[in-house]
């Protein structure tokens, strides 16, 4: 019987390209496998000469440069048309993506990407205008904006939003400059910003890159925040609170508008991060739990594409103490006409405002996007999305938490997201094993050692855009992998076996970083 | 809801699975006062795909499409054309939609590209290294003023008047909470004052760096080597701000000129105007400061088989890892528009950059040359690339909105830039690119003539 006879036509699992018949290695001329297709970079493939665009020749004319004409090569390699779409083709084929398959990365909120708003946002009414047109003559994209900050605003239950932060961690830094401009207009300095230990690298960063000092708040064994610890350490010092919520462990925190009461009691101000807001929208407003500030990752609840890294886009609501800050520009209407404040309107208006935070008005190309995917879901298909979402992730849960410790799930459901830790797994294994043990089922592994109050956390978010067929599968491969972990499967420590790469060599990568490409005679001479 | 796949009979299958009666029982957590009974009824249900389309278009309808007028606008964004292929590539689902590539086995096609990027960004700018992209050009200048404080543990950065106003105001939007002194001060119309003598003098022992825009907000070309040297000389940084990379086809680059940080916008390649963002941040620097940079950086390393690949490296200055003792905050920066960077960028190649910057440099001068004809109207840059000031007899901002009435989008006044300055008001900065043709500089010529005589066109 043969090895595929064995495997009922799956792949071999351990031989990779070894031929078992006879022991001999495999390989092609090419280093390809089939439609696994290797590429050289475009300096190694193009040249100085070859150019893929057609540039009308000019008339010379005497330069108005300066002397400072370019007499150095810049050293850039250039392809044709057809060799560039067959660059980048096979470059995108390395790529794990959500169109490929379930991408459970927790609090990444990786869910389809609708076609349709790829199509609005490259209306030329909405792609081809400039941010410094005269207003008059971009009055349909303010009221675009104006639109998507009403539906923002209803939905979370707040007053105001600041539309031009360029990703979650901008919103955040927004939300955080919005609290101390607040403070500062009551004459009232304070230093520190406590964040809960579970929260993202980014809450501390943030706060300190707005010059706070950052104090860390314990969570509670149910994975909450620990409330008793976080009054005990309110006081004049204390500027606010960054809460995430539904937080990081992928839980609702159940005290957070006494978590709020008792900040403004002591006269501090409450910043929610809405990274996970995707599991409540709809269906809860966080007005409504007395926050100031939250911000809305656009690329996350409303499915703008995180397209390989960004860009993103992240709006901050604002309470009323917060409104008047808010960054400039910001869009206003009166009677028919909408007007973008920046420096000019705002200093005849004597505004409050902390400033500009970016030099145009925020991501237009993700407002279009973010709005037609709001409109499409409306009201009843949003509070679906998160009732989808929290129905997927326990049915992970349940689905796993006999083969896999659930450190909170004993306590009851989770929201979005199912965190699990590596307890149980086999001596020499860990998550990370499990995570590249995925890769080779053919998933793009969970958030891993995140958050760090979970031992060797697996964080999995499944998004509503998942069917039952797709959960069903995973759930599959996954507890395949994690009783391969626990039973010690010595293939498992050298996954991935069938990916584009293996383990790649991230300490060697760190000691002698190599960033840009060097032409070989010059990497040579250098060494 | 076409999203969600979903039917009602799986959904009762799961919950069954789950061993609760509904979906409710999935949110106990959240206080009852807190919880929404139905849909949130201010808002309107689902709509389909037409309808969303249809909404779609009456608001477009409302605004001027750039590419369907006489179109002079730039100040930190230009209209360059953008072939077709590179939308078709950044919306290929395996780069669209892929996330920041903290698995590298699956994600070569990312990181690959992102090497790729700061190669060319590094080449262009004339710097050792780049990173993977900032979220544009504003904040990567506020983040190299950062980086110059880390270096140099001095607070003082000197800003050029030739810096962008709108960078400005980021600037001082973040020194106002950091501590960090600006020194700034603005651009002049006249002429009369030697603004490279007043910047050299300014810089002084507490200096932490100069910032200098390549070419400056009014169009002006400068040579950076005095500054550079005088900074040195201080122990201080050279920071370049360049927002028209096209330009760095024609002129020398500003690592050429010993900058020790170059940052950008990159929009001009393969991004295009809409409406401001997203765009693309550049970030290069000299290799000794590569562990202070901000924002992710991709290396080469090779696999367990000897194969050569890229990973996400250096993270031990992220957030992720570092928390507040991070160099930056960012997390998300701008993937995809890299992405549409560097296929323009490969598209163009060594010689399309230089022939692209040429033909811009030369329907600039002759729209130059034709504006200045005009009576009252006169040239305000010296040196220039494919920007240029014109002053004008009158205040810009009318005649802005006057020509825009007209149906040509004619620049950007000095006055919307620098309304606290009166002395600027009748400035206007005019972006000529390729896009440009040379019956659109006529309507233009032909507009302005006739509304600064008086007379009605």
């Amino acid at each position: 019987m043969n090895q595929r006879d064995l495997n009922q036509g799956r792949p071999s699992r351990i031989e990779g390209d070894i031929d078992t018949t006879n022991g001999r290695k495999l390989s092609t001329f090419s280093g390809n496998k089939a439609l696994m297709l290797d590429e050289p970079l475009i300096f190694e493939l193009g040249s100085r000469e070859t150019c893929g665009v057609d540039i009308d020749v000019m008339e010379p004319i005497e330069s108005r440069l300066g002397g400072l004409e370019r007499h150095q090569p810049i050293g850039l390699a250039g392809l044709s048309e057809s060799e560039t779409v067959r660059h980048y083709t096979r470059l995108s084929r390395q790529n794990y993506a959500i169109d490929l398959g379930l991408f459970p990365l927790g609090s990444c909120t990786m869910k389809h990407n609708p076609r349709l708003n790829e199509k609005m946002a490259r209306i030329a009414g909405f792609a081809d205008i400039h941010p410094m047109q005269p207003i008059s003559t971009v009055q349909g994209a303010l009221e675009l904006i104006d639109e998507l900050a009403h539906w923002l605003k209803t939905l979370t239950g707040m007053p105001a939003v600041a539309m031009s932060p360029k990703a979650g961690a901008h919103g955040e830094l927004c939300g955080i400059l919005a609290i101390r401009a607040a403070l500062e207009a009551r004459g009232d300095a304070r230093e520190v910003i406590l964040v809960p230990e579970s929260a993202h690298g980014t809450n501390p960063a943030t706060a300190a890159f707005a010059g706070y000092r950052v104090e860390e708040i314990p969570a509670t064994e149910g994975g909450r925040v620990d409330v008793e610890a976080l009054a005990a350490r309110l006081g004049p010092d204390v500027a606010g609170v960054m809460i995430t919520n539904p937080n990081t462990c992928g839980l609702f925190e159940p005290d957070m508008r006494k978590i709020s009461d008792l900040v403004h009691a002591a006269g501090g101000l409450v910043y929610c991060d809405g990274a996970n807001f995707n599991a409540i929208v709809g269906r809860v407003r966080p007005g409504d739990l007395g926050i100031d500030a939250m911000h809305i990752n656009l690329h996350k609840t409303f499915s703008t594409p995180h397209g390989g890294g960004g860009p993103g886009s992240g709006p901050v609501v604002l309470s009323e103490a917060l409104a008047p800050y808010a960054p400039l520009p910001y869009v206003t209407k009166s009677s028919d006409f909408f007007q973008l404040v920046e420096e000019e309107q705002s200093l005849s208006e004597d505004s409050d405002t902390f400033g500009r935070m970016t030099a145009f008005h925020g991501q237009m190309g993700m407002f279009t996007r973010a709005l037609s995917y709001i409109m499409s879901h409306g009201a009843d298909g949003l509070k679906q999305v998160s009732e989808d979402a929290v129905l997927n992730a326990n049915y992970i849960l349940r689905s796993m938490d006999d083969v896999l410790d659930a450190p909170f799930g004993h306590s009851g459901p989770c929201m979005h997201e199912a965190l699990f830790s590596d307890k149980g797994l086999a001596d020499g294994f860990s998550t990370i094993n499990i995570s590249k043990g995925l890769i080779d089922e053919g998933y793009h592994p969970m958030t891993m050692y995140f958050p760090l109050v979970v031992h060797g956390a697996m964080l999995v978010e499944p998004t509503e855009t998942e069917s039952k067929h797709a959960l069903d599968n995973f759930i599959g491969s996954f507890r395949h992998v994690v009783n391969q972990a626990k039973e010690g499967d010595q293939s498992l420590l050298q996954a991935p076996h069938f990916a584009p790469r293996a383990r790649l060599d991230e300490t060697a990568a760190a000691r002698r970083p190599i960033l840009v490409w060097n032409e070989p005679e010059t990497a040579q001479a250098a060494e | 809801m076409r999203y969600l796949p979903l039917s009602d009979n799986e959904r009762g299958q799961m919950l069954a699975k789950i061993g609760v009666q509904s979906i409710d029982d999935l949110f106990v957590d959240v206080p009852e006062e807190a919880r929404l009974t139905g849909p949130i009824r201010e808002l309107p249900n689902h709509a389909s795909e037409m309808a969303v389309e249809r909404h779609f278009k009456a608001l477009a309808a409302k605004n001027t499409v750039a590419g369907e007028v006489p179109f002079f606008i730039g100040a930190g964004a230009y209209r360059h054309h953008v072939p077709a292929s590179v939308d078709h590539i950044i919306q290929r689902g395996e780069f669209l939609t892929a996330y920041t590539p903290y698995q590298p086995e699956i994600a070569q096609g990312t990181l690959q590209m992102l090497f790729e990027f700061q190669t060319q960004v590094a080449r262009m700018l004339g710097t050792d290294v780049a990173n993977a992209s900032m979220y544009d050009g504003s904040t990567s200048c506020w983040e190299a003023i950062s980086m110059a404080r880390r270096i140099t543990k001095k607070k003082k950065a000197i800003l050029s008047p030739g810096v962008h106003p709108h960078y400005v105001s980021v600037a001082k939007t973040m020194a106002r909470f950091t501590g960090d002194i600006l020194d700034t001060s603005l651009p002049t119309l006249d002429g009369t004052t030697d603004l490279e003598a007043e910047l050299l003098n300014s810089i002084d022992d507490e200096t932490s760096c100069v910032v200098v825009q390549y070419p400056d907000i009014l169009g002006n070309i400068n040579d950076l080597t005095r500054i550079s040297h005088k900074a040195q000389e201080y122990k201080a940084l050279l920071i370049a701000v360049v927002t028209e990379p096209v330009a760095m086809g024609a002129i020398k680059s500003p690592g050429e000129m010993g900058a020790d940080i170059v940052v950008g916008e990159g929009q001009s390649i393969g991004v295009g105007l809409q409406f401001g963002g997203p765009y693309v941040g550049l970030f290069g620097c000299k290799a000794k400061y590569v562990r202070q940079m901000p924002g992710r950086l991709c290396g080469e390393t090779v696999d367990a088989e000897g194969k050569r690949g890229f990973v996400l490296t250096l993270s031990t200055r992220e957030q992720h890892i570092r928390r507040d003792k991070a160099t930056s905050n960012i997390c998300t920066n701008s993937g995809l528009c890299a992405l549409a960077f560097s296929v323009h960028m490969t598209l163009l190649g060594e010689k399309g950059l230089r022939d692209l910057a040429m033909v811009n440099h030369t329907k600039a001068v002759k729209a130059a040359d034709r504006l200045t004809s005009i009576e009252g109207v006169e040239m305000v840059t010296g040196n220039f690339f494919n920007e240029f000031t014109l002053r004008l007899p009158t205040d810009a901002r009318a005649i802005v909105q006057q020509l825009a009435d007209q149906q040509i989008l004619g620049g950007v006044s000095l006055g919307r830039l620098y309304p606290d300055s009166d002395g600027l008001d009748n400035g206007l900065v005019i972006a000529v690119t390729e896009t440009v043709l040379d019956e659109d500089i006529e309507i233009f010529a032909n507009a302005l003539e006739t509304i600064l005589s008086g007379g009605v066109s």
